[in-house]
């Protein structure tokens, strides 16, 4: 249960601005900046953040859809991106992501057993019977009807697209799902499915999960750990409780005041935070939230913080601490 | 005393492949002035229906308008013509969309498509359209108003399109704000600003506002009244309290439950697991699914909204006999 | 795993997909009639030898004592300077448009619908590649092509089908590559590398098979632009060479008599004309149809 599934150290992804006519570099886009954390088997890390903070960019690089500008990923004791192109496709059976445009994740042009089939059909050489059998498996285990194999995804509702993106996910037997942000676009009846469906699946088939998603009330009901982003970097870290409970950075704190629940009787037990995300081209200086922070100091533009432990693994980057 | 907001029986179809679809069903909803009242329900629930009828842009064909009234002060808006519509359009009754990028002209700059409204509602010359669209991009705190007038929407971020979003709604001085999930698309840290912004306007202006949501603890902190929407239905209604403290309806309850708490509760959602929500019987009651006991009379008969206590209205049979709804 | 690609399970929704859209053409009245006469376009392509009143003036007969009178019960369109039955030539030449019509226009889409999405979805080196081929082959107009390759490799039909295949492929890559440089963005593509789908594979069956539905309409339209150029170049001499009955052919040896015999090139002409209106139609129609924003449901 304690064996560490996924370490990540300063992991790091700039996308260079390119013009004139050699098409050089004149800026960087910092969108993934000295990223570190770990996943222990059997967990499940939530990652939090809004819009410019780098979590799409990050499940890219994780999933190695595209090369990080420095850092390492080390996944199931294999480095991710010095590892042979044989080992590569190896890995990629165990680690699976569902995607959260349940329209677009499914070739609209196929049919629900190819897309669900696609792992099978590519890494094994199953025989066409048994592959069906297997496709009615994961279909069952999704909640889904059998007749659902012939039928194109255009002709089920967001919910059970998810679903069907699912059983492609766990086709393989992975050992960690990355889940980006896979109940933003359905209804709020079809994410309590898939929530609980996917807590479900996680103890019966001892699944590891990394949550993504600007919604805290989802990731609070789903995970153990709590990852949190502002502009490419991660502002604070630890237990799922620590975090919601005691949150130690000024953008953690932010975050979790800002949002009514049907216990806000009046606007005023909200804030909101001032200005509006930097650029990440051009990234505030010292700790980037500094711009924003309603704690902010002197120092705090001229020098960036770092990781500080609270305790218990509960870790957050601020010169307050 | 004569309501501020009425609408009575308001009945609108679609016309789809199949036949006429029934989206809106309204037999009564009134909108006090000065206050702020929700509608929350699903997408597809009808809101977006409800608010683009109310300022006559719904597209017919396919929508088709059955019945009803929609009374503004006193007059029947849908016994209005185009040209008296469009003189009540943006100068009374004014509407925030939810993609303030598709909402903005992407090739005019945002001086522009504010100064064009107030001139068109107005009727004012350019420069003094010019001073007054200053003033309400001051009002809706952007700093720099002067040099955003000449940004391009694109330049902008969410929050402050948004803003520009509100300032065009509020530019010709309406008191009726239609608010139609005007957050969604924004980050929870500048979502907060806007709510409060539009209370404030509300409170300054005296404007009555219609916000719709499909967020109960967005229409929670911002509204006096909600309704919810559930098929083109009102199923409850009364003070936001009401509603979400002491929730009567199935289908209000599901929703309350559905929202995801601490990693400890589960979400006890057995019978919307099995039936996927609502039964396709037109006859009975659309919620049946949802309910562990029902009647008779829910199968055959769809619940009228009926005063549960005070303020708060429910449509349900079991309710309305003073039955206990489990889910 | 041939079975199982095409066993009726799997062939079915396709089949219902297709029927959809026949239905949904059929609802333009315009794109309904030029279906039908494409039917009977079809149906006298195949059966014009049995059709024919006079099935021996199409290639093989000469007629010399009925040289060029006019339309008559016995030679319904009249006949020309070597006393045959156009009627009969013509009805032979639908033979002939269509096979070269969609004989170039499929060539065409063979080379132009990979390479173009090869182009959009690979790295950029690939795609800078491609399109600098296809700019070069873009930049040759198409007759200029032709009549280059008659004098190579002599004029015939053939060798004008090959000529226009070759400068016509590139419009398609422009299209496809297009589509696919979108496409590669969208989460199924994503899905499929995060699975590990080898990225041919990717292209072929998942962004080839999104990249059609532009490509259709316009390869529809093409069937009627190749026909007017088949019928061009062989009015020029490098394509059709006599005997053969193409339209293009008929309407240059008309040219001669044009003033007194008006029915040798108004009836090829007109079948020209009548071909290529419907294959326009047909894919306006197909357009409306296959646009999911214009198709009503």
């Amino acid at each position: 249960m304690n064996e560490t599934l996924l370490q990540v150290s300063a992991l790091t992804k700039h996308f260079p601005i390119l013009a004139g006519f050699f098409s050089r570099p004149v800026a960087w886009v910092k969108a993934v900046d000295n990223v570190n954390f770990e996943v222990h088997r059997g967990e499940t890390l939530g990652i939090v953040g809004e819009s410019g903070c780098g979590k799409t960019t990050l499940v890219n690089v994780l999933l190695n859809l595209m090369k990080p500008t420095a850092g390492k990923v080390i996944f199931d004791s294999i480095d991710l991106y010095s590892c042979s192109k044989k080992e590569l496709r190896e890995l990629r059976q165990h680690l699976q992501i569902v995607f959260q445009d349940p329209f677009w994740s499914l070739n609209p042009r196929w049919l629900v057993k190819d897309i669900v089939a696609e792992p099978l059909n590519v890494h094994l050489k199953l025989k066409p019977d048994e592959t069906i059998k297997r496709v009615e498996e994961l279909l069952d285990m999704v909640g889904l009807p059998k007749d659902a194999v012939f039928k194109s995804p255009h002709e089920f509702s967001g919910g059970q697209r998810q679903r069907i993106a699912i059983a492609r996910a766990l086709a393989l037997n992975p050992k960690l799902l990355v889940l980006d942000e896979p109940t933003s676009a359905i209804d709020i009846f079809s994410q309590a499915q898939i929530l609980e469906l996917l807590k479900d699946l996680k103890e019966r088939l001892n699944l590891t999960y990394i949550l993504i998603s600007h919604d805290l009330s989802v990731v609070h009901h789903m995970s153990d750990k709590i990852m949190v982003m502002y502009l490419g970097e991660v502002v604070e870290y630890g237990a799922a409780d620590d975090i919601f409970n005691r949150p130690a950075h000024p953008y953690t704190k932010a975050l979790l005041n800002a949002i009514p629940d049907i216990n806000t009787e009046s606007l005023d037990e909200i804030n909101e935070l001032k200005g509006n995300v930097p650029s990440a081209v051009n990234p505030p200086a010292g700790c980037r939230f500094n711009t924003r922070c309603s704690e902010v100091m002197d120092f705090c533009a001229g020098k960036k913080p770092l990781a500080s432990d609270i305790g218990s693994g509960h870790t957050a980057s601020c010169h307050l601490l | 005393m004569k309501n501020y907001f009425e609408i009575e029986n308001l009945k609108v179809d679609y016309k789809t492949y199949e036949g006429e679809k029934n989206v809106l069903d309204l037999e009564h909803f009134v909108l006090e002035k000065g206050k702020t009242f929700g509608l929350v329900g699903e997408s597809g629930a009808g809101k977006s229906v409800l608010a683009q009828t109310i300022l006559g842009i719904l597209s017919r064909p396919p929508g088709i308008i059955k019945s009803g009234k929609i009374l503004f002060d006193g007059e029947d808006l849908l016994s209005k013509s185009e040209k008296e519509l469009r003189r009540i359009r943006g100068k009374r009754i004014s509407m925030i969309f939810q993609d303030p990028m598709s909402t903005l002209n992407p090739v005019f700059t945002v001086g522009t498509q504010i100064t064009r409204v107030i001139r068109q509602n107005q009727g004012v010359n350019k420069k003094e359209a010019f001073k007054r669209a200053v003033e309400k991009i001051e009002l809706v705190k952007i700093s720099d108003a002067a040099d955003i007038m000449e940004a391009y929407p694109h330049e902008l971020s969410g929050g402050q399109r948004q803003r520009i979003i509100i300032a065009i709604a509020l530019s010709c001085d309406a008191e009726l704000l239609i608010a139609d999930e005007p957050t969604r698309n924004l980050d929870v840290t500048i979502q907060a600003g806007i709510l409060k912004l539009i209370a404030k306007l509300q409170k300054e202006l005296n404007v009555s506002v219609l916000f719709i949501a499909n967020n109960l603890g967005l229409a929670s902190a911002t509204c006096d009244h909600l309704a919810m929407l559930h098929e083109g239905k009102i199923i409850e209604k009364g003070t936001t309290k009401e509603v979400l403290h002491n929730p009567r309806h199935p289908y209000t309850k599901a929703f309350i439950e559905a929202i995801p708490k601490d990693k400890n509760h589960k979400i006890h959602l057995e019978q919307i697991a099995k039936n996927n929500g609502t039964s396709l019987n037109s006859a009975g009651c659309p919620n049946i699914n949802l309910c562990l006991e029902t009647e008779e009379k829910c199968q055959e008969h769809i619940p009228m909204l009926k005063q549960f206590q005070g303020t708060h209205w429910v449509a349900c049979h079991r309710v309305q006999e003073n039955k206990e709804v489990n889910l | 795993m041939i079975h199982q690609a095409i066993s009726w399970q799997t062939v079915a929704p396709r089949i219902k997909d297709l029927r959809e859209t026949v239905y949904l053409l059929n609802r333009n009245k315009l794109t309904k009639a030029a279906i039908l006469i494409i039917y009977a376009l079809i149906f006298i392509a195949i059966f014009s030898p049995w059709l024919a009143p006079h099935p021996t003036h199409i290639m093989l007969d000469t007629n010399p004592q009925d040289k060029l009178l006019p339309p008559s019960t016995e030679y319904w369109f009249g006949t020309d300077e070597l006393g045959r039955d156009i009627f009969s030539r013509v009805l032979y030449g639908t033979r002939i448009s269509l096979q070269t019509g969609l004989l170039a226009v499929g060539i065409s889409l063979l080379i132009g619908i990979p390479l173009g999405a090869i182009a959009g979805a690979s790295e950029w080196y690939v795609d800078e590649s491609i399109m600098r081929i296809t700019d070069i082959f873009l930049s040759f107009p198409g007759l200029l092509m032709a009549i280059a390759i008659a004098a190579i490799l002599g004029p015939s039909l053939q060798n004008a089908i090959f000529a226009i295949s070759i400068s016509w492929w590139p419009w398609y890559t422009r299209i496809v590559r297009g589509q696919a440089i979108s496409l590669k963005e969208r989460q199924f593509v994503k899905a499929a590398q995060a699975i590990g789908t080898p990225h041919l594979k990717i292209i072929f069956k998942h962004i080839i098979p999104n990249c059609v539905a532009p490509v259709i309409v316009q390869a529809s339209m093409d069937i009627g632009g190749v026909i007017l150029t088949i019928a061009a170049l062989s009015f020029l001499g490098l394509g059709a060479q006599p005997p053969t009955p193409e339209w293009g052919l008929m309407i240059a040896t008309s040219r001669t008599y044009f003033l007194s015999a008006w029915w040798y090139s108004f009836f090829p002409g007109m079948a020209i004309l009548v071909t290529v209106l419907v294959f326009n139609l047909l894919g306006d129609g197909l357009r409306e149809v296959l646009d999911p924003k214009t198709r009503k449901k």
